[in-house]
């Protein structure tokens, strides 16, 4: 299979779980080594907790333009 | 004076008549919707909080009332004198047999102008092709980044953001401030749909104000607004005043939400479902990998199967229990042949023991042996006086020959 293999704290929570849902088709699917299928089902696992993660820790992340429409200021909240 | 005819037609009772009216304007296609302009008068407002007025120019008038339901929005600023354009049906009001416009809403006469301009602008448009639906893009279910456009200061914003953090706040928001009404507020709104546009990764853009006047949302219709929310390749949500209002930015947004909390709503989902999704998406890798363990077990017991079958062990096994039986039947045939010879032995030994001439003494017998250890086997070897040596079982006796020895006639010796 080929892999983007990034490392899973800096995917967005969309990507991560894409990944997940890729993973669980693959292994739907069958027709892996075991040892692959035991590989991507510890990544898949990974990704499931990430994923949790994000949703219990999230905190709305605001940026604002800057009013002036000359580039972007960024202002964390 | 009239001649009755002969046989009169039924009369009809006012009330029939009346509700035959009322059933017959409520059907016709311009009553049940229409514009009036004209100057309020007799306004009163009881405290059913329903409101009654009249509508008149110089020669005629029209009863009006607002039901309290409609009444809130519509009915502020309303006094006697004002010109005004009332929206509406008409019917009949069938105790007093009069008819009256219904009125759904109210706005003050000029803005009618105003409206006019709003149709021209939206059919140059629609024919421009700006509001196709085949136009409107997908709007992303789990958005990473949104952006918005509204001002900065105002309760939209508010009431966005909080919709945000309460259903999904995994979600990062790009705020773009900009006027949301008066002369700037076309200009600086385009600017900013535009800006966010030039943002990396921006998944969707909501495009909100709050409910307001005609006027005050009159914005979100100028062509510059319409264009730029056309032109975005970012989706873009509206959410622009109440449920009723409607704005060009509306027609041409990729999808309309009646309200900026609404608009929230449809950007993001609810995280309830997202966490709902992906427990099951974690069940489903569960039993993808046991499904495949299992299987993966099941391949194994068979292989293996299938290999001790081939396996040299196995000859080795069937080898040796072959040599084991071979051994067997070996010892048993040793033991056989040993049993035989044991007795064989036996019987000799028997037979050797009978030959032993000692043996013979014991029955009885006796050897007789001379002087020079002969052993005397005919009377030939004897002799009168001779010394003999007779040997018997338990020892020897020592003898003389008496007499002459005598030899056996025919018939008289012994058989043997």
């Amino acid at each position: 299979m080929t892999e983007k293999k990034t490392e899973i704290k800096n995917l967005t929570y969309e990507q991560a779980f894409a990944e997940l849902e890729t993973i669980v088709d693959t292994l739907e699917s069958g027709q892996l080594p075991l040892e692959q299928a035991l590989s991507l089902y510890e990544r898949g696992q990974l990704l499931a907790q990430f994923c949790g993660n994000l949703l219990d820790q999230a905190e709305l992340k605001i940026r604002e333009l800057n009013p002036a429409g000359k580039g972007a200021a960024e202002e964390g909240e | 004076m009239l001649q009755p005819p002969l046989f009169p037609a039924n009369s009809i009772s006012v009330s029939e008549l009346t509700r035959y009216l009322r059933e017959w304007m409520e059907s016709d296609e311009l009553l049940r919707d229409v514009w009036v302009q004209g100057e309020i008068s007799n306004l009163s407002r009881p405290s059913s909080g329903h409101i009654y007025f009249t509508i008149k120019d110089e020669y005629s008038a029209l009863k009006c009332v607002i039901w309290r339901t409609s009444a809130g929005r519509a009915s502020a600023n309303l006094q006697s004198g004002l010109a005004v354009e009332v929206h509406g049906y008409v019917s009949i009001y069938e105790r007093d047999g009069a008819y009256q416009l219904y009125v759904d809403t109210v706005r003050p006469a000029g803005e009618g102008s105003l409206f006019q301009e709003f149709l021209r602008l939206k059919a140059r448009l629609e024919e421009e092709g700006l509001f196709d639906a085949a136009r409107k893009k997908e709007i992303p279910q789990v958005p990473a980044r949104i952006g918005i456009v509204t001002s900065p200061s105002g309760a939209a914003l508010q009431d966005i953001l909080n919709t945000l953090r309460r259903r999904y706040p995994l979600v990062e928001v790009v705020l773009a401030p900009a006027a949301v009404q008066g002369e700037n507020a076309p200009a600086e709104l385009a600017a900013s749909i535009e800006r966010l546009n030039r943002e990396p990764g921006m998944d969707v853009i909501i495009v909100a104000r709050g409910g307001g006047s005609l006027e005050d949302l009159w914005a979100f219709n100028d062509e510059r607004v319409v264009r730029a929310v056309a032109a975005s390749h970012v989706p873009i949500i509206s959410g622009v005043g109440h449920e009723t209002d409607f704005t060009l930015t509306d027609f041409a947004a990729d999808l309309r939400a009646p309200t900026p909390t609404a608009a929230a709503e449809q950007a993001v989902p609810d995280q309830m479902d997202v966490r709902e999704r992906l427990l099951g998406t974690q069940r489903r890798l569960k039993d993808a990998l046991s499904g495949i363990a299992r299987e993966e077990k099941l391949n194994l017991a068979e292989i293996n199967r299938k290999l001790s079958q081939a396996s040299p062990l196995m000859r080795v096994r069937s080898d040796r229990q072959r040599l084991d039986e071979l051994a067997g039947r070996s010892l048993t045939g040793l033991q056989h042949s040993f049993e035989i010879k044991k007795t064989q032995t036996y019987g000799l030994d028997q037979r050797l023991k009978a030959l032993n001439p000692y043996g013979v003494l014991k029955r009885g017998y006796a050897i007789v042996t001379n002087g020079a250890d002969e052993i005397i086997r005919s009377v030939d070897q004897t002799f009168q006086n001779d010394a003999l040596t007779i040997r018997i079982c338990d020892g020897v006796v020592p003898a003389r020959v008496s007499d002459e020895p005598r030899k056996f006639q025919a018939g008289e010796e012994c058989n043997d």
